[in-house]
Order: structure tokens, then sequence, then C-alpha cells
């Protein structure tokens, strides 16, 4: 029943273009997208397909060269420094690499605070904050006091990277925009965080945008997945149909090029480039 | 039937062991003179024209293995005690430029994570292939070596082209298949490759794969070891797989049923995280080891892996694990049997299910 839910966010016609005269390039090409409430989203590309550029556009961290987004039915408007602000609070990222996240001068715990700040609770007592940021880093698995007065390098990847989810779960924003969450850390954290991911989204019924080359975590998590190239999208719906039966020759491609175990994986049809 | 019997006389040449590794220990010592045992009395053996894959979380002493079973030891990695034979000699104890120069690329080459990033980026890659072959005493004149490189690269799917042009004009994919190339120039007997792929996307990955496949095949290489942390790849490269765990050796199997009959607790729970775009994925829980490596400055006395494990017993705390050998070939280091720890993992199974 697609028309009872309710679309939190819809791009229409998304265009990015950078540069301009002969260097001109189109890194995103009109690109529609609906998401619904609650729901968990893949979008799937190769590098330089134009996704993490997607994310900026989506965040509003870089500004459109066409088309509209509208959240929650009405017309996005970030023109000033405060209506971005305003805007994510509802719309919180989690980057790659965890590590160019964090400020190197700053301890762990200020990025902790920053959040009880931005969801105004700047002038509660010091215990009332210390409670919040500790229920939030037992979310994640981590133990408040063996943060504070820590600095960013002295922090595993890992850990760095289940910080930010605390952060998320401070935040609580109505959409949470994962720009390839576990692409630095190893197989088995993976699923730890993702894990803490879903958890957290059942949680605070937050909606979920991945942006991963990872196809299996996108078949893993995901309601509904979008496969981009070169800036537009040419294949979506659900896992189901986009993975396991693809129609696009390149949605084919790009699946028949991930390592199989329950099936062959026919290393033959590579060709190497000359 | 010819194809049978070709076979089958293949399988009986190749039984040369090509590397052995005998309960090789090797630490390294930081500045306030701690010692860290990073890989911890481990033995292997790979034959000739096999593959040998090496998986673990990160931090669990892969790469070192990789450092140490080269026999080039630079501080702070310092040799302790074990053996390393390459095609019966043994190399473990000789002078680090001694292994340099006669060892390094001439029995064993190595294949870090970040190769590609070896590319000078004022040099074509034929002053490259020069400066590997001048490093180990081969002065070739300009004609034999665009001759000897431009063979090996047209063996190994790499365009001629490739060699007169500079680094920055390749893409990430082919840096890394070049410097993969060039590190089989000398013929070794032995390549190890940690996370030659990790790096590259998913379309580039395929033809890393394919290349190493084809260096066995064609025999440039004797003998493959790969080491990652995606269970996939390895399971599609390599005969045999060798899960480590701070340090040690916890598992040893062939890849298949390393893969879907994994015997020790934390192997099961290593293959528990594998993702792949495919149905049979729906009907397995995706399950996390909770907790992280123990710090290997001071190592729990009985097995290593008791604080994260689901059937921990007091007695395990206490004695040290030895790695048993169990029929099949395979081995593991667990104190329960191998039928319990097949029943727990049977009896979850159900449980996920109902």
């Amino acid at each position: 029943m697609p028309d009872e839910r309710k679309i939190i966010l819809s791009a229409s016609g998304i265009t990015k273009v950078f540069g301009f005269g002969n260097t001109k390039t189109l890194a995103v090409d009109r690109v529609d997208l609906n998401l619904y409430e609650g729901e968990v989203v893949s979008i799937v590309g190769e590098s330089g397909s134009g996704k993490t550029t997607l994310a900026k556009l989506l965040l509003g961290l870089i500004s459109l060269t066409e088309g509209e987004i509208y959240f929650e039915g009405k017309k996005r408007d970030i023109r000033t420094q405060k209506k971005k602000r305003e805007y994510w609070k509802n719309i919180q990222a989690i980057f790659q690499d965890p590590f160019s996240s964090y400020n190197t001068f700053h301890k762990v715990d200020s990025v902790l605070l920053d959040c009880i700040r931005m969801r105004g609770g700047g002038n509660l007592p010091k215990e009332k904050k210390v409670e919040l940021m500790s229920e939030a880093c037992g979310f994640v698995n981590l133990k408040f006091a063996e943060l504070t007065n820590k600095y960013p390098f002295e922090l595993s990847g890992g850990q760095m990277q289940r910080l930010m989810i605390a952060r998320i779960f401070l935040l609580k924003p109505k959409i949470l925009l994962a720009d390839e969450p576990t692409s630095m850390i190893d197989a088995c954290s993976r699923a730890t965080i993702l894990d803490m991911l879903m958890q957290l989204r059942d949680e605070i019924g937050m909606t979920v945008i991945f942006i991963t080359h990872d196809i299996g975590l996108a078949y893993y998590v995901s309601d509904s997945v979008y496969i981009m190239e070169r800036g537009r999208i040419v294949e979506s719906g659900s896992p189901d149909e986009v993975i396991l039966h693809p129609k696009e020759a390149y949605t084919q491609r790009l699946i028949n090029d991930v390592p199989k175990i329950y099936e062959e994986w026919d290393l033959s049809t590579v060709t190497y480039p000359t | 039937m010819p194809k049978d019997f070709k076979l089958e006389t293949r399988e009986h040449i190749k039984q040369n062991v090509m590397l052995e590794v005998r309960d090789l220990t090797t630490k390294y010592i930081t500045r306030y003179e701690e010692n860290i045992y990073a890989v911890d009395h481990v033995s292997l053996k790979v034959k000739e024209g096999k593959s040998l894959g090496i998986a673990g979380e990160s931090g669990c002493g892969k790469s070192t293995l990789a450092l140490s079973m080269m026999g080039y030891y630079f501080a702070p990695l310092h040799y302790t005690s074990g053996d390393i034979i390459i095609d019966g000699r043994n190399i473990s104890g000789m002078d680090p430029d001694d292994v340099r120069k006669s060892i390094l690329g001439n029995e064993i080459s190595y294949i870090p994570q970040a190769a590609m990033n070896a590319l000078n980026p004022t040099r074509k890659i034929i002053n490259f292939v020069e400066d590997v072959l001048q490093a180990h005493d081969f002065y070739l004149n300009k004609k034999e070596l665009y001759e000897r490189a431009s063979v090996l690269f047209e063996t190994l799917g790499l365009p001629k082209s490739v060699l007169e042009k500079y680094p920055v004009e390749l893409s990430g994919g082919m840096k890394q298949r070049t410097v993969i190339a060039v590190s089989v120039i000398l013929l070794p007997k032995v390549l190890i490759a940690d996370e030659p792929s990790s790096a590259l996307d998913v379309t580039s990955q395929k033809m890393v794969i394919k290349m190493l496949k084809q260096l066995l095949e064609t025999g440039l290489i004797s003998s493959l070891i790969f080491i990652t942390h995606e269970l996939p790849l390895l399971y599609n490269v390599t005969d045999e797989i060798m899960v480590m765990y701070a340090g040690q050796i916890v598992e040893r199997a062939s890849a298949k049923q390393a893969v879907f009959d994994p015997i020790h607790p934390y192997a099961k729970g290593l293959m528990g995280s594998i993702i792949v775009p495919e149905s049979g994925l729906r009907d397995v829980k995706l399950t996390s080891i909770p907790g992280v490596p123990p710090n290997l400055k001071n190592p729990p006395s009985g097995c290593r892996f008791a604080e994260r494990c689901r059937f921990v017993r007091p007695e395990c705390r206490a004695i040290s694990v030895p790695l048993r050998e169990v029929e099949g070939g395979r081995a593991y280091r667990c104190i329960l049997p191998e039928d319990e720890l097949r029943n727990y993992y049977m009896r979850e199974a159900n449980q996920n299910a109902g």
C-alpha cells in the first residue's frame, strides 16, 4: 500500500553540474527520488557514479544546479544559515571516513556536547548532560567514562564510527544519510555497525539512506534500492527485484562482479581494458 | 579418460611443499620495551600450485604474519623462534640484507595493501621495472628489458602501452595490476598478497582476482598466500583457509568447509558476518562477535577467545588450548569436541528459524 505511507523527502529532477565550459561535468543528472517515512533506502553505484554528490545535495551541503527538493511536502528552504541549521536537525549524516569527522584538537566528548546543544540542551546542568552522553554511549556499547578526555587519534576506526552513531542517537533526526558507513572497517565490525544502525532506526523510527558500493549490504538492509550510473538512476525497486533479477545491463554487470559464495562466481567474463 | 589422467599426473607432480612455516613466533618491541607477540607459534604449509587464505579481524596479526613469513625483519618487528622453509631452504635467521637481495622478489614476493603507492609519479612504468630488476642485480639493456616486461604484461592481460606511461595516467585498478605483474617478474615461488583489492571497486577487484588466479595457472608463481578480511573473496580464490585470532591460528580447513561448516566459535562468528547479494543470505542471520580482541601485551593465559566466546567454560581460562587436528585435514583450537560445537550451532540455527 504505497499510498498510505507518508513521503518524507522527495527530489524531482535534481541536477548538479560542476565546472563550466569545457570542464563541465554532469555529476548528478535529473534524479527523482521519493523517500517514505521509516524506510531504508540504498543508493548503489560504482566510484564516480555521483552517489556522494547526491548525498551532499540531499543534505544541502552543496547547491542544486536544477530541480527541487521537498521535505515533508514543503519545498526545502535553506537559503540562510539559520534555516540550514533548522534543516539539519531533521537530516543528519554519517560519513565514510570517521577520522575526518572529528576535530583533531577537540576532545571526543565535545562532539556529543555539540549534539546536546543542537537539541536545545545547552543550559542543562552538567550531570544531566553526562547522563545523556552516557546513555548514548551505552547504546553503542562504548563506556563514556573511558572516552572522556580522549582525543580522536586515541580511538580505533570502529570506535569512532560507533561514536558517530551515538551522535545520531542524541540528535534523533528524521532522516539519516549514511555515506559508506562501513567501507573503512573490517567485515566483522561491519555487522556490528549495521546492527546498531538498524536498532537505532527501530528505536527512533527514522528513515535511513545508505549510500554504498557494497551490493551485499544494500541487499541485506534495504527496503528499496536505487542503482546509479554516471549521475543517473538506472534502476530502482525492491532488493529482490533489483539485485536478484536485474534488468539493466549495468546492474547485471555490477552484481556479477561481486564475489559469490552460494552460486558460482564466474571469472571467465572478466575482460581487461586495453 | 585422458582429461582425468592429466589432472592426476599434475596432482602427482605438485606435491612439493613450496613454503613451510614451523612454529614461527615474532614480536614487536615497543619503545617502552614491551614485547607484543603478534605472531605466536604459527605453522603452515603451502604446496605447489595451491593457494592459502588467511582471514581474521583487523589487528589479529594477519599482516604481521605476512611480513614475518618473508624473513625480512626490521624494527620494531623482531624474530623470536621458528623456521621458514622456502622450497627446502631454511631462511630463518638470515641477515636482513641477504634476505632482501636474494630472497625477496626471487623466492618470495609480497604485495602490501597500498602497493600501487610504490609507483614513483615522476618515472615511467618501464623505469620502475628496471629498478626492480637492478635491485636484484639484473642489468638488462633497453631492448631486452622492454621485451621481457612486455611479454609478462601481455600474458597477464595488461596492454604493452602501459610500460611507456606514467602512474598518473593509469587508473587505480590498472596500477594495482601493474604492481602485481612487476612483483612476479623474477618468478618467485611464493606470492603473498595482503589485501590487494580492498581499495578497489568491484570491477577492478574482479580483474585483480582473475589475475592472481592466472598467475598460479600459468606457473609464474608456484603458490599463493592471500590475506583479506573479505571472506567471499577468500572462498573464491583459495584452496585452504586459515583463521587467525590474536596472533594464533584458530581454525584451518578447506575453503568450502571453513565457510559453510566452521568449527571454532570465532570462525563461526566471522562466517556469520558474510554479506553477499544472493538469495541464500536471507535465510542466514547476520551475527556479530561482541567485544574486541585481547591486548597482546599481556595476552590471557588460557584460550585467547574466552572473553568473547558464547560457550566459555571455567577451564577455558585456565589452560592454554593447543591446535587440535581432526579428520579431513582440518584443525581448530578449542577444548570442546567438534560435534558438541556443531550441535550448539544447529540449535541456534533452529531457534532463529523458529
